[in-house]
């Protein structure tokens, strides 16, 4: 299977798209912004329409909608009451100023399905190395804040009791995430990106409590599904990100049948 | 010290106030300059399936390194507060499947983490059945034969009368202060401000 440049290019790319996902979504799962995320990947879907209807690659699309629209967007759906509706509002928006930056590209089909349930195998080279750079950017940025955004993740009340400034915190968090979803989508597609972005920490959290082991399990359960789906699509031919799907839903219902039977 | 007064009243925003977070619309607050506060909000929403254990949760309170792990010292300190507030036992299990006052309690110790000179509670007694309202005041109460000034929010009096030593009762036209036992039910105002 690595004889093959695509694939090499693919599993590197896919092994650091895994690893921020596992990092990134920890605080996801713990911050509540499974969703918020989705309709982050549908502003990047718009973005990556956008670029292709530009000429640009998708990836430079995506981070530019993403980044631009990830505070405003966080920051109107901060209040409980109206999150619903402001994600709504936000994903049909972005859907359909996809579907029409889509249609006055002439490459419709094609560009549509990579970008919505991605194509890992495609990537070059060049794309690799910038979706490195990406991760470890996020990944730095991580570190970084780590203390303050663990404490604002899991106890937001206590970390504003202590004068942690949740703003700032969310505000670097909603930048990084937007890098992330940029750059996961890249492996799962746009509407595929709860696959990495919350299910691999959605199942960490039954098996462990402590943030840091949390984010280990996490990105090793991250891992498992894009090398798995990753040698499953080259063996079969089918979409890798279907077996990725598979597989961490799969370990999702495992947590959650283990979480049962623990708490029995 | 302890502030008794209705719901409403203003006795969070005092707190607020004195915290730094909000600014007085009027008055000057005064403090001793560098004075560590400890403080244990009145709301928080960590349901059964909290996934922390009681050791983590409290040491999230540990902000004065960029290190991502827990320095020895540091992890000694979270060891001496959790055997400060009677919860070795359960340190690694995780919260959310604590008892309330155990709860309350972690709070506690999150607050205490950082030695606070001042340590103020909102209202924390306030989800407690009986046996443990008395046994999160009994701690509070060894804490602060150890040094520590506690201002304690509440509005139950017979805590207030039971524990406090000086009260402030907050009203919406006012306030009244002094030492405990003069802190008197009101006519028509029950067990409860």
């Amino acid at each position: 299977m690595f004889s093959l440049a695509f694939m090499r290019h693919a599993f590197v790319a896919s092994t650091f798209i895994a690893i921020i996902s596992g990092v990134i979504g920890v605080f996801v799962v713990a911050r509540n912004m499974s969703f918020l995320t989705h309709t982050l990947s549908e502003i990047g879907f718009a973005g990556a329409s956008f670029a292709v209807f530009m000429g640009w690659s998708p990836l430079n699309g995506m981070l530019l909608f993403t980044i631009l629209s990830s505070v405003m967007v966080g920051q109107l759906s901060n209040q409980g009451s109206r999150r619903e509706a402001v994600i709504s509002a936000t994903s049909a928006l972005f859907i359909g100023l996809g579907i029409l930056f889509l249609s006055l590209s002439s490459q419709m089909a094609s560009s549509a399905t990579s970008i919505l349930f991605g194509s890992v195998v495609g990537i070059s080279m060049h794309e690799e190395r910038q979706l490195i750079i990406l991760s470890l950017i996020v990944l730095l940025v991580t570190v970084a804040i780590y203390r303050r955004l663990k404490f604002s993740s899991f106890d937001p009340v206590g970390a504003s009791a202590v004068g942690v400034s949740e703003m700032t915190i969310s505000i670097i968090f909603l930048l990084l995430l937007a890098m992330s979803v940029s750059v996961a989508a890249q492996i799962v597609g746009s509407l595929l990106i709860f696959i990495l972005l919350t299910l691999p920490a959605a199942s960490a959290k039954y098996f462990t409590h402590s943030v840091f082991s949390m984010i280990l399990l996490s990105t090793m359960f991250a891992l498992l599904g894009t090398w798995l789906g990753l040698y499953l699509g080259y063996l079969t031919n089918c979409p890798v990100s279907f077996f990725t799907a598979v597989l961490e839903a799969a370990i999702y219902v495992g947590s959650l049948v283990y979480h049962h039977y623990q708490n029995d | 010290m302890i502030i008794v007064g209705e719901n409403g009243v203003g006795k969070t925003t005092l707190v607020n106030t004195l915290l730094g977070k909000l600014k007085p619309r009027s008055g000057d607050i005064s403090m001793a300059d560098r004075l560590r506060i400890g403080y244990v909000p009145q709301f928080r929403n960590l349901d059964i399936d909290y996934p922390l254990s009681v050791r983590n949760f409290v040491s999230l309170n540990l902000l004065h390194s960029w290190q991502p792990w827990l320095s020895k010292k540091e992890r000694a300190r979270v060891n001496r507060v959790l055997k400060q507030v009677d919860l070795e036992s359960i340190a690694d299990r995780p919260l959310g499947l604590a008892s309330g006052g155990e709860k309350q309690r972690a709070y506690l110790a999150q607050a205490l983490l950082n030695r606070p000179q001042l340590l103020i509670l909102d209202e924390s007694t306030a989800s407690l059945d009986n046996e443990m309202k008395f046994e999160l005041l009994d701690l509070v109460s060894r804490l602060q034969q150890n040094g520590l000034t506690v201002i304690f929010i509440t509005h139950d009096l017979e805590l207030a009368q039971h524990y406090g030593t000086r009260y402030l009762m907050m009203k919406s036209d006012g306030y009244e202060s002094g030492p405990i036992n003069e802190l008197s039910v009101k006519e028509g105002s029950g067990d409860n401000v």
